[in-house]
């Protein structure tokens, strides 16, 4: 079980790995966006938690289909599935390893890139708790939208179209959370829908995936 | 332990491609797979190592028996060639890397990252896989592709001492290894008839 997700996170650092991949788009896009607003840190401080967990939302998109799709070509993944490891086993510890190299990153930067949106200070930390509450869930939701188009040549976009209507209530409840902080308001009440969002496609998606990727190697 | 199939009907893309295929494969026996390009013995290869449920009939073997090598080498160009070995070596319980490497002459090239390697090389990476699974049952689909004809001997030499302790593997090659232990089956008899397009009802429509 280990061996997987240290190959995962080896093959992510390494060369052509798309490690900092997600980490630069989520940095470019929160140094973007003032420039496109204009010289208003009032307007800033308000859309901050918006822009902060949009730009993280994408940035997570961005590396999906490397999920499965690398694995599919060279001919592991069949190797895979007649493995001891079930497929059920595979498909969490390669959504561990996505937010690993992935969600994890962005969480850990996002206070620093909110000072970038003149974010209130008060916000940093429920920033820091909805992102790490809610990036799970996408690594999760994105490694099924992975396994539905493992077969398929060039999938991202399809992929994008299956996966982002799927990210709206983790994106809605995330962002409320941010922001009710952001006012110091009490944000309790989204950041446990956002818990129970994550904890529930973690405990039901790994079984969605592993029968896809199970009907695609057919 | 052994494998068996009985009334094997295999199918690709809900199309039977092979019906009726019937064999049983002792300890120490290897069975080698003929039949023209085209004709299922990689679908059947797929079936046998369970990656695709049978149209028909069943196939009777543990399933943790059973290894399969296709096509593809399944090797990461990013990681040398010892850590692709390793790291199938934890996956199939802790086989021996060291051991594998040597039987395909690998020492040397242990540390290269695995796409510096040429294909003959990958090729022999990949089969030295079989080795760290440690499985009876090995399903081995063009084995012999691209390996030049001292590999391919090093090859039919791994083949032999695998049989010889008790293993028995399953073929689709064109190259005689001069395997005495080898029985060869012609897939093209077992070639499915046209109409047996399951569920197709012409009259319905």
């Amino acid at each position: 079980m280990r061996a997987i997700l240290i190959r995962d996170l080896r093959l992510a650092i390494r060369a052509g790995g798309g490690f900092g991949l997600g980490l630069a788009f989520f940095l470019i896009v929160v140094v973007l966006v003032p420039f496109a607003v204009g010289p208003r840190g009032d307007l800033h401080s308000v859309i901050a938690p918006g822009i902060l967990w949009l730009g993280a939302l994408l940035a997570c998109l961005l590396s999906l289909d490397r999920i499965f799709a690398l694995d599919y070509e060279d001919g592991s993944l069949d190797l895979l599935a007649t493995a001891p490891l079930p497929l059920e086993a595979l498909v969490t510890l390669k959504a561990l390893a996505h937010w690993l190299t992935t969600g994890l990153p962005l969480v850990l930067v996002a206070p620093f890139l909110a000072v970038l949106l003149n974010m209130p200070a008060a916000g940093y930390a429920p920033l820091l708790q909805a992102l790490a509450l809610g990036t799970p869930a996408l690594s999760v939701i994105g490694t099924f939208g992975a396994a539905l188009t493992v077969g398929v040549k060039r999938g991202g976009l399809l992929l994008s179209l299956l996966v982002l209507p799927l990210y709206v209530p983790t994106l809605i409840f995330g962002a409320e959370a941010a922001r009710r902080g952001a006012e110091g308001l009490d944000h309790g009440m989204p950041l446990a829908m956002l818990a129970g969002i994550t904890c529930g496609t973690i405990a039901l998606l790994p079984f969605a995936s592993a029968a896809v990727v199970r009907v695609s190697l057919r | 332990m052994s494998l068996s199939a009985h009334d094997l009907s295999v199918s690709r893309g809900g199309i039977a491609v092979l019906e009726g295929v019937t064999f049983t494969l002792d300890p120490g026996r290897a069975l080698i797979l003929r039949g023209p390009n085209g004709s299922g013995k990689t679908t059947l290869l797929r079936t046998l190592a369970g990656l695709q449920p049978p149209l028909r009939g069943r196939v009777q073997a543990p399933p943790e028996a059973r290894v399969y090598a296709g096509h593809a080498d399944g090797i990461k160009a990013a990681l040398t060639a010892r850590e692709n070995l390793s790291f199938w070596a934890d996956i199939f319980g802790g086989g021996d890397v060291h051991a594998a490497l040597a039987a395909f002459e690998l020492e040397g090239l242990a540390e290269r990252p695995a796409g510096a390697m040429s294909a003959g090389q990958k090729r022999r990476l990949g089969l030295a896989r079989l080795i760290v699974a440690g499985r009876e049952i090995w399903l081995l689909d063009e084995p012999t592709v691209s390996l030049d004809a001292p590999a391919t001997a090093m090859f039919a030499r791994t083949v032999r001492a695998h049989l010889a302790a008790g293993g028995s593997a399953v073929m689709a090659t064109h190259i005689d290894l001069g395997l005495d232990e080898a029985e060869v089956m012609d897939v093209a008899p077992f070639k499915a008839r046209a109409a047996a397009l399951d569920g197709f009802d012409e009259a319905f429509l």
